[in-house]
């Protein structure tokens, strides 16, 4: 069992590791030239604030629409503090602050509106995303409407794909942890989970703000690698945009949010060339993947090296037939 | 005389201004199987729902283990020894059985007293033993049954309080499941059964209550509700 663990534990390092390896070797032969790097900054950014909607909404079942709000609390936090104390240190500092403010206000936001149900939350969450953008767009410190300019850049690709990686990991370890399942058991029966003991609203709150601090991680991370924020960054469209991230992918399933997030930045970029066209076909995407996989690429499975590289297939026929 | 676990005094819930329990007194001692039967709507839901703390109390008290837990939260009386069964089943599907056992003893922090938990369930239910990798949502209604009830076993309650379990199960499920019940108390764990099956209830209950329109209107052991003729042609077909 344990060898079994770390074999597969290594062959997902080795993956990540691959991956490492493709890109600076085709950064050395110029295949990927700068724009392709922020293209992955950028697709790690998004990736890390999508895992922590899809937290919210994939396995605790709670529908949030205020992940901007979320993104716009770390990115000022960070461009805040980056500008004040322009040291690596600074920057580390800035996304612990950010992170933590994040999760206090969605501690704060979730206790009672994780009471509402569906549409009500999302239009709870959605004003509380709204309220932050507000106050900060009429904040003095944070510089209003125009936004703070020239932040220290500290973020490059290797810094957000280790990030986004770390992310992958404790949210996979997450999910399957006493804590996760019991985060499940909430999402999929919440009487059930109820007479068994369990709080549901601590565990969704629980789920609410580990997906809080994560958009602020993300945020805090774009805006210093955008050495840019404004209030504008973070409108209604930018939780939509993560949104679709995760709806795309599968509510529920992590490796769909990965393999959305990854797609989505590279369809961007080939949609460059096509000027306006770009929004439309965009659009056409997502209308056809709704109408050919409404529950998303993955639904709710979730890929497996596991199952690709070690199952001979036995195992699981087995525990079928005897159900049968 | 026995010992009394649960007691529920002049107990009344509303639904907004619906009054589905007026005023109910009723008694379970430790040990004992106790059934509530009625028709739909009579209230026995309800009852079993406040007891366990998912409906709040409007009037009254509810004292189990000589605590007043009124004002209980539900994870809390599940801790104190109080685990319901909800209606219709409930499993976890996307989840093995294994895991939804696991979620059952949510609240159990000891190791090895969980892992007895596992022992006594699955050699209640050899069924779950053979499908514990199995994914919950690919048993049967029957075998989904027994593993909500092994499930709320896995908490280790004083208590455990069934909601309507044989709705629509096979009748050799059926069956399964009224024996199984019997087995629980003979492992000393204390029953309060809700059915619409009456005739079955009152034949493993010790004691049984008849509910209509949220008031109790007859009360006596299983034989002697069974043979009353009032009973018998109200709920169980002359």
């Amino acid at each position: 069992m344990d060898k079994a663990h770390i074999k597969y534990t290594l062959s997902w390092a080795t993956l990540a590791l691959m991956i490492v390896i493709l890109i600076v070797v085709m950064t050395m032969f110029d295949i990927i030239g700068p724009y392709g790097l922020t293209t992955i900054v950028l697709i790690g950014i998004n990736l890390i604030a999508a895992i922590g909607l899809n937290l919210i909404i994939g396995m605790s079942g709670q529908f949030s629409l205020g992940h901007a709000g979320f993104m716009a609390i770390g990115a000022y936090a960070t461009a805040l503090i980056v500008t004040a104390v322009p040291t690596i240190f600074g920057f580390i500092m800035s996304l612990f602050v950010g992170a933590m403010l994040s999760g206090i206000v969605a501690l704060i936001v979730g206790i009672p509106t994780l009471r509402l149900r569906g549409d009500y939350l999302a239009i709870a969450t959605l004003g509380v995303s709204e309220i932050i953008r507000i106050l900060i767009m009429n904040f003095k410190f944070t510089h209003g409407p125009a936004g703070i300019f020239a932040i220290p850049s500290f973020v490059n690709w290797p810094l957000v794909f280790g990030m986004a990686v770390l992310t992958i990991i404790v949210v996979v370890n997450l999910v399957r942890s006493p804590t996760g399942r019991a985060i499940i058991a909430v999402r999929d029966n919440e009487i059930a989970a109820e007479s068994l003991g369990i709080n549901t609203t601590k565990y969704k709150v629980i789920a609410f703000v580990l997906g809080a601090v994560l958009a602020a991680l993300a945020g805090g991370l774009r805006a210093s690698f955008i050495q840019s924020v404004s209030p504008q960054d973070f409108t209604f469209m930018q939780s939509i945009t993560i949104l679709i991230i995760v709806v795309l992918g599968g509510i529920g399933s992590i490796s769909g949010t990965v393999v959305t997030a990854i797609a989505l930045g590279i369809l961007d970029v080939i949609l460059q060339n096509f000027g306006s066209l770009r929004m439309v076909i965009y659009a056409v995407v997502l209308i056809v993947v709704m109408l050919f996989r409404p529950q998303g690429l993955f639904g709710r499975s979730e890929f497996s090296l596991k199952k690709m590289l070690f199952d001979s297939g036995g195992n699981h026929d087995k525990d079928h037939s005897k159900g049968a | 005389m026995a010992e009394t676990l649960l007691k529920i005094a002049n107990l009344s819930v509303n639904y907004g201004a619906i009054k589905a329990v007026r005023g109910i007194d009723f008694v379970v001692n430790r040990g004992e199987i106790v059934t509530l039967i009625g028709a739909n709507g009579a209230g026995k839901s309800t009852i079993l729902r406040t007891i366990s703390g998912l409906e709040k109390v409007t009037d009254g008290t509810v004292i189990f283990n000589n605590q007043i837990v009124n004002h209980m939260p539900s994870e809390k009386r599940v801790r104190h020894g109080i685990v319901q069964v909800p209606e219709g089943r409930r499993v976890f599907p996307g989840m093995t059985v294994q895991e939804n056992l696991q979620l059952g003893a949510f609240t159990v922090s000891n190791k090895s007293q969980n892992n007895s938990g596992y022992d006594t369930v699955y050699q209640q239910f050899p069924i779950l033993k053979d499908r514990r990798n199995q994914d919950a949502a690919t048993l049967s209604g029957g075998e989904q049954q027994m593993l909500a009830i092994g499930r709320a076993l896995m908490a280790q309650p004083k208590m455990i309080l069934l909601d309507e379990p044989s709705m629509g199960l096979a009748p050799l499920y059926i069956q399964k499941i009224f024996d199984i019940i019997q087995k629980i108390r003979d492992t000393g764990v204390t029953v309060l059964l809700i059915e619409q099956n009456a005739n079955q209830a009152l034949k493993i209950a010790d004691r049984g209550y008849v509910l209509e329109g949220g008031k109790i209107i007859a009360t006596g052991t299983g034989d002697e509700l069974l043979s009353s003729s009032d009973v018998r042609e109200a709920y169980l077909g002359g």
